[in-house]
């Protein structure tokens, strides 16, 4: 399974989730698991997706979701589920 | 499962606290290149080097757009030049010729450095070393991204002496070759005690001879992750402080052995080591000298200095072993001047001296690295400085290196821009009493005695 990290930082406002969500919908990404949280007074979300079926290429995923964090006004990064999983567990 | 707590620290680790992987570089031998005519030597090269490292630097994008981690530096080493060329260098042009086929290969594939313009030397010279150490200061003139070592001894060997009072005036002449630029050419040569084999790290990367046909090797870093790290660990015992530094170093490793992995996937090409050096750049918030400062020093050159610099050392290496089963190369902390803002701003300061940095090479990871000093310093003086810097290697069983840039036309109370992550430098004093009947003996200093380990 290939899984990725998504997190969106930036101001709280009207939407952000839905757009996030229709885009991997139109890309045949799952998403398996969704959390908040407020830190340092930023809104932050974090998605966990499974990318394996996805309909585009990884890095193609990464580029567009940032194309879209530009045009909403928050910071999109999706990134592979490894580089985190190789820093926090043995 | 990941948390967002972990997702958000590794990420504020990239975006705030300058964590990169510094290097990535492909070690290539050039064995299979030789021949003995030169033309057919420098078409050998090229094909082999722009044929191996043809997706290196696309690669390196690729996994910096996956991981969402920038990998500063593609790079290339090659075996020394100095064996490449000893059947058909016959002058100095002819080595210059493979320098600049050398330099035409790293624009090609694109990569910000190749290095290998080298001979090892520790106990003695072929002529065709000889030749290519006197070539240097035309090739590092006649080349951009071409990078030249000479190791001139090491604890199995002892210091080769006539080595050291050549590249003193080999030194000073490259100076002199580039002293439109402030001398930039010295930049690019280092000269080395116990070199490794695996350093992916510039300007003294080469890929020697105990290695095999091509092997990736990759550089971590994070000098500002180190930093915020032990800012919060303020006012707690030295334990505590060696737990914060190790547990920060074994995160950064793991992230540099995901990316050593996938490039070696990727490339096709065999892992071969990870480096754990703490590289600092000119970048605010990536400074190895704010991490000692950190640790409590005022300044760094200030008392304690020597010390503290020996516990991040150590305590990065025993962080870092853990998360790599090959670890290589130099791994430590560097402490080059131009490149690190702390530095420079305790070199102004007043705090930090050469003297001072000598005795911080004994613990750090390589030696005096990226100092200006002033133009008029005599060659000899320069290998009185290498010959130093060069008996600490032997004597204590570690690399050291040196690297420093006498500007012509510059002294004391002058600065020097070499610009981009090369940084700015102070000229720093030299001790100004001579060394010319030390350095004229000749000949080789022993090895040590406990270099007699058979």
């Amino acid at each position: 399974m290939e899984k990725g990290i998504i997190t969106v930082v930036g101001k709280d406002s009207v939407g952000i989730i839905a757009k996030v969500c229709t885009y991997l919908a139109e890309h045949d990404v799952n998403i398996l698991d969704i959390s908040q949280t407020i830190l340092d007074g930023y809104f932050n979300m974090m998605m966990i997706v499974d990318a394996t079926h996805a309909s585009a290429p990884f890095n193609t995923l990464t580029e567009e979701m940032k194309n879209l964090g530009d045009d909403i006004g928050v910071r999109i990064k999706l990134q592979h589920e490894n580089i985190f999983d190789k820093m926090h567990r043995l | 499962m990941i948390n967002i707590f972990e997702v958000a620290e590794t990420n504020r680790m990239i975006e705030e606290e300058n964590l990169d992987v510094r290097t990535i570089t492909i070690g290539i031998s050039l064995l299979d290149c030789m021949d003995n005519n030169v033309d057919q030597v420098c078409s050998n090269i090229y094909k082999k080097i722009t044929t191996i490292a043809k997706d290196l630097v696309k690669t390196g994008q690729d996994i910096e757009k996956k991981y969402g981690i920038p990998i500063v530096n593609k790079r290339i080493s090659v075996t020394p030049i100095g064996t490449i060329g000893a059947s058909c260098c016959k002058t100095t042009d002819d080595f210059v010729k493979i320098a600049k086929t050398l330099d035409r290969c790293a624009h090609e594939v694109g990569v910000n450095f190749i290095g290998g313009y080298s001979a090892i030397v520790s106990k003695n010279m072929t002529n065709a070393e000889k030749l290519l150490i006197q070539s240097i200061p035309e090739a590092m003139k006649e080349s951009e991204l071409v990078c030249a070592s000479v190791n001139v001894g090491s604890t199995k060997t002892g210091i080769n002496m006539d080595a050291v009072k050549l590249v003193g005036e080999i030194v000073k002449e490259t100076a002199n070759l580039t002293k439109e630029n402030d001398s930039i050419g010295c930049a690019k040569l280092v000269i080395f005690c116990n070199a490794p084999d695996d350093n992916p790290f510039m300007a003294g990367a080469f890929h020697g001879i105990t290695e095999g046909d091509a092997v990736i090797n990759v550089g971590v870093s994070g000098p500002g992750v180190m930093h915020e790290a032990i800012k919060k660990a303020k006012g707690q015992d030295f334990g505590e402080l060696c737990e914060t530094i190790k547990k920060t170093a074994f995160k950064i490793t793991r992230v540099g052995q995901m990316v050593a992995n996938e490039a070696s996937e990727a490339l096709g090409i065999p892992f071969g080591i990870i480096d754990l050096s703490l590289a600092p750049t000119p970048a605010i918030g990536d400074s190895i000298a704010d991490c000692l400062q950190a640790m409590g020093l005022e300044r760094v050159g200030a008392p304690g200095t020597t010390a503290a610099l020996a516990i991040l050392n150590d305590q990065v290496k025993k962080g870092g072993v853990m998360a790599s089963s090959y670890v290589g190369g130099l791994s430590g902390a560097f402490i080059p001047v131009s490149e690190d803002q702390g530095m420079i701003d305790a070199v102004e300061a007043g705090s930090l001296t050469l003297e001072k940095l000598e005795a911080m090479t004994c613990v750090c990871s390589v030696g005096l690295d990226m100092i200006a000093i002033p133009g008029k310093t005599s060659a000899k003086t320069i290998s009185g400085i290498i010959a130093d810097e060069m008996a600490i290697g032997m004597i204590n069983q570690k690399t050291t290196a040196v690297r420093v840039i006498p500007v012509i036309g510059k002294d004391v109370g002058d600065t020097v821009e070499f610009g981009g992550l090369l940084g700015y430098a102070p000229i720093m004093p030299v001790n100004t009493f001579g060394c010319d009947a030390f350095i004229d003996r000749g000949g080789r200093i022993p090895a040590p005695i406990h270099s007699f380990k058979n």
